[in-house]
């Protein structure tokens, strides 16, 4: 797919030195780390495990995850703190498409129901199940359901001109919405325990190697993909006018521009992003459920992206994937303490590193005094 | 102090000397119940009665129910009673068990029908008659369950002597009840229905409901017609009032729902209201006071057992100082860096709440702390049928009014205030006032967090006090400021009362969960139209 890339998408890649590594690295993981998993016996040094095969194809669909948020808080100053809720529908329609490929395996053998509706005394498959036993309409349904969401949300939102820390009090509120209905029995989507105990995906079984390895291929290359959509949009005519709006929200309306159609492009997009991420993260780790909602997850994509640095795109893959390995480590290592560090850093950051690693490497990189408006730059304020 | 002694000495002689003498005359009664001539019984039965002793009921119950026997030995009478299969006896006056014995030593008592006739009526009046408040009330709604027509003469007795206000409603009702359902007379039974409407209970909801299924409609004009309408009637007028108090118990409900969110929005009000700082630590804060609480009681506990009652007394400035505390600190050590950034803020304070949670967590431990209650704030009032007010909950609405008119007070009639307006609504000119901004910045800080403690001492005395409290009210705390809109405390005041009674009116309908999920969309929604809330600052202060 890539090798016959057209010129705009040369171009995307080849224009920033940022966009050349990053792409380089998630092509190179892609190949290299499923080969390195598959092909070299356990023995050998440079035989990845399958734990950390896993493990990283996690954080990649955390990073495209934090991908989503830096393009509409990056360059639209939309502080979404209700993305996890987009994650976690698109790893809810996965998920039910998982569910319904268990078929009379499950604990119950009822070939129509999943275990938990089995076991809710229910008779018949509710009418949102329908269609998910297949691959290829659950995976619209994995675009539509948060696009849709998103547009909905979205479009009562900005045309209201909610923004700014209300429009993030609303979004973590939805997501909280999300929460309660989710934990509910009767919505149909296994209440507390969500649905878990997948079997297979498209008739391959999901733990083995190979599914894993696969699994991880994909994610490198929707990271990939996410990331030069990404790229296409923030360096294309419409992406500046998405750095105006950041900048200066009322100025470019006053210039004639309908800035709500702006915000609500990005905002789909991005929340569709956010979607797949959750796809191919349910399949990776095995579960899904109401807890994924929860605000705080929604909050910590955000220290991801600022951590890694707001508005540069590769920051936030960055980002995401330097504080999931510190979380994997220290919640390993020292559970007491986890809170403490992710605490500290929500506060460092902010502080000490308004632009996050990407921006600091950049800055010890090349020491000339500031630019005003330079093309990352951020302006105090954004977003208010 | 040696009179008040021996007046207490002296009235307890007097008590224990009628108490034996009454007993003794009870006891030989007792005897007289094996007599062998009948009318010997019925004097000695009507002495019982009329001696109105306690134990005469558990006596006569056992003489009705063919319990009662005659030692053959010295010709003592004692209760027997078959108990998981085997036969013991008791005394039938010190009630202690005599051990078990065999049935061939004793003589069962025999009771005939005129007997019988006499003691149920005696044993219905006793109850009835009884000096003992709580037992006639016990009389009363038993006879309202059985609707037993014998008793009917008894009731009026009992009601023509009864003095107790509670205690002849309870009568009213009871002899309503047996006359509309047992009364031969229509007329009476008419005006038992029209007594009964009176009464807002389930209880005589069902009773006339079960009245007007008795009752099949007959030819028009036919005197069963009247009852049945007349019952109908009565049946819509008590729905009509159950349902108004249903709504008075739900605006209570919401009112005490919306001054619990009110305490927790009042200090967010300030710091998000009139500072512009968006702090999701605030949960925190109330964690903080309502831990305070814990420890305070902890120390009491310790200390001054006696004076436990007034613990949350103290607890109540303690919570304030220490969460007013830490919200200085928290300003002066990274909000202030931050100002104009509302986005960065938002996220140096979820930084903060998350380290607060985890300390609390890493010293208290995960699990839930107990608060308990004093004694002066548990316990409920009933008010009607169907309606329980607790004192917690009235408690904390008073201390939400308490707290709002203090600190409208505070902002509206003190110099403080005056120079915290100043600053919020220009700060380059209240500076150049000579007015120290950053002082007023912390103290507000602190205000706003202060009062969140206070709303954590509130929060403890109904919830569990877990590192995890805040974050239970800190979404809906933010709903009641955006929805009330910014920059003013009326706002929040009709922001949270209006939410609590909302939910609490959509909960019935829809059950608690989906009634919180419907008020988070219907916030979303409204805030579509009113973007800045209820109570909007207008014109310049907007874009501040």
């Amino acid at each position: 797919m890539i090798a016959n890339t057209t010129g705009p998408v040369t171009a995307l890649v080849m224009g920033s030195r940022g966009a050349r590594i990053t792409m380089a690295l998630l092509l190179g993981a892609a190949i290299l780390v499923p080969a390195l998993n598959l092909l070299l016996p356990e023995t050998s040094v440079f035989h990845v495990p399958n734990y950390l095969v896993s493990l990283m194809g996690k954080y990649l669909c955390f990073a495209l995850l934090a991908l989503s948020v830096d393009l509409i808080w990056g360059y639209c100053g939309i502080l979404s703190l209700g993305h996890g809720a987009f994650f976690s529908l698109g790893g809810y329609a996965m998920g039910m498409y998982l569910m319904r490929q268990i078929g009379d395996r499950g604990v119950y053998g009822n070939p129509e129901l999943p275990d938990f509706m089995v076991f809710l005394n229910w008779q018949e498959l509710p009418w949102y199940w329908y269609g998910f036993d297949n691959f290829a309409f659950a995976m619209v349904m994995v675009l539509v359901v948060p696009g849709l969401l998103a547009f909905v949300f979205g479009w009562f939102a900005f045309r209201s001109r909610v923004t700014g820390v209300y429009l993030s009090i609303i979004s973590q509120a939805m997501t909280f919405a999300l929460l309660l209905a989710f934990f509910r029995n009767d919505m149909g989507f296994g209440g507390n325990n969500g649905l878990t105990d997948f079997k297979e995906i498209l008739g391959f079984d999901l733990t083995s190697n190979a599914v894993r390895a696969a699994l991880f291929a994909s994610s490198a290359l929707a990271v990939a993909f996410g990331y030069l959509l990404c790229r296409f949009i923030v360096t294309s005519k419409y992406g500046r006018v998405l750095v105006a709006v950041r900048d200066s929200e009322s100025r470019t309306r006053f210039l004639g521009y309908r800035v709500e159609h702006y915000k609500l492009l990005a905002f789909t997009v991005s929340a569709v992003l956010a979607g797949i991420a959750g796809a191919l993260y349910v399949p990776q780790v095995g579960i899904i459920n109401p807890s994924e909602f929860s605000p705080a997850n929604s909050i910590e994509i955000v220290i991801w992206v600022a951590v890694g640095g707001r508005g540069y795109l590769h920051g936030a893959i960055l980002g995401a994937i330097v504080v999931n390995y510190a979380k994997t480590y220290f919640t390993g290592a020292l559970p007491e303490v986890w809170l403490f560090m992710l605490g500290g850093l929500f506060i460092a950051t902010t502080l000490f590193l308004p632009k996050g690693i990407v921006g600091l490497m950049e800055k010890m990189k090349k020491k000339p005094p500031a630019k005003p408006a330079a093309e990352h730059g951020l302006t105090q304020g954004a977003g208010d | 102090m040696t009179r008040t002694l021996s007046c207490i000495l002296l009235s307890f002689f007097i008590f224990a000397a009628t108490g034996t003498t009454v007993f003794a005359d009870v006891a030989s009664d007792i005897d007289k119940l094996s007599a062998k001539s009948t009318n010997v019984k019925i004097a000695a039965i009507e002495r019982l009665v009329a001696s109105g002793e306690p134990v005469v009921v558990a006596v006569l119950t056992a003489f009705l129910e063919g319990n009662l026997y005659a030692r053959k030995a010295d010709g003592k009478i004692i209760i027997g009673k078959t108990i998981s299969g085997r036969f013991t006896v008791s005394d039938p006056l010190a009630g202690d068990d005599l051990g078990a014995v065999k049935k061939a030593a004793l003589d069962k008592i025999r009771i005939n029908n005129r007997l019988r006739t006499i003691v149920r009526g005696a044993l219905g009046g006793l109850t009835l008659l009884s000096p003992d408040k709580s037992q006639r009330l016990t009389a009363a709604r038993d006879v309202f369950k059985s609707q037993d027509i014998e008793v009917i003469t008894l009731l009026e007795k009992a009601i023509a002597k009864e003095t107790d206000d509670a205690v002849m409603v309870e009568f009213r009702r009871s002899l309503a009840a047996v006359q509309a359902t047992n009364s031969e007379d229509v007329t009476v039974r008419l005006a038992a229905i029209k007594v009964l409407s009176e009464f807002t209970d389930q209880d005589v909801r069902a009773l006339i409901a079960s009245l007007i299924g008795r009752e099949a409609p007959a030819e028009t004009g036919a005197p069963e017609n009247l009852v049945r309408t007349a019952a109908e009637n009565a049946l819509a007028s008590i729905e009509a009032r159950l349902k108004i108090w249903g709504y008075v118990a739900s605006i209570f409900q919401g009112l005490s729902l919306g001054s619990v969110l009110l305490l927790a929005a009042m200090g967010l009000a300030i710091t998000f209201g009139v500072m512009g700082v968006i702090n999701m630590a605030h949960g925190e804060m109330v964690m903080l006071g309502a831990y305070t609480t814990y420890l305070v009681q902890d120390l009491f506990k310790t200390y001054l057992a006696t004076y436990f009652d007034w613990s949350i007394l103290i607890a109540i400035p303690a919570a304030f100082m220490v969460a007013g505390l830490f919200g200085v600190v928290i300003e002066r050590c990274v909000i202030r860096f931050l100002y104009g950034r509302p986005l960065e803020t938002l996220l140096a304070t979820w930084g903060i709440s998350l380290m607060l949670q985890q300390l609390v967590r890493s010293v208290f431990g995960p699990t839930n702390q107990e608060v308990s209650n004093p004694t002066w704030m548990s316990g409920t009032i009933e008010v009607t049928g169907g309606l329980d007010l607790t004192y917690n909950r009235i408690w904390i609405m008073v201390f939400a009014v308490l707290v709002f008119a203090l600190v409208t007070i505070l902002m509206k009639k003190t110099a403080f205030g005056l120079r915290m307006r100043a600053v919020t609504q220009n700060r380059a000119m209240a500076s150049s006032m000579g007015i120290r901004t950053g002082w007023v910045d912390a103290m507000t800080f602190g205000l706003g967090s202060g009062i969140a403690g206070m709303a954590g001492v509130a929060l403890s005395q109904i919830d569990n006090v877990s590192p995890n409290l805040g974050q239970a009210y800190i979404i809906d705390s933010f709903m009641v400021v955006v929805f009330g809109g910014v920059g003013n405390l009326w706002g929040t005041v009709v922001g949270a009362l209006s939410l609590g009674i909302f939910n609490k009116f959509l909960e019935p309908v829809s059950g608690a969960v989906l009634a919180k999920i419907l008020v988070l969309v219907a916030v979303i929604l409204f805030i579509q139209k009113r973007p800045r809330g209820l109570f909007a600052l207008k014109g310049r202060a907007v874009e501040g």
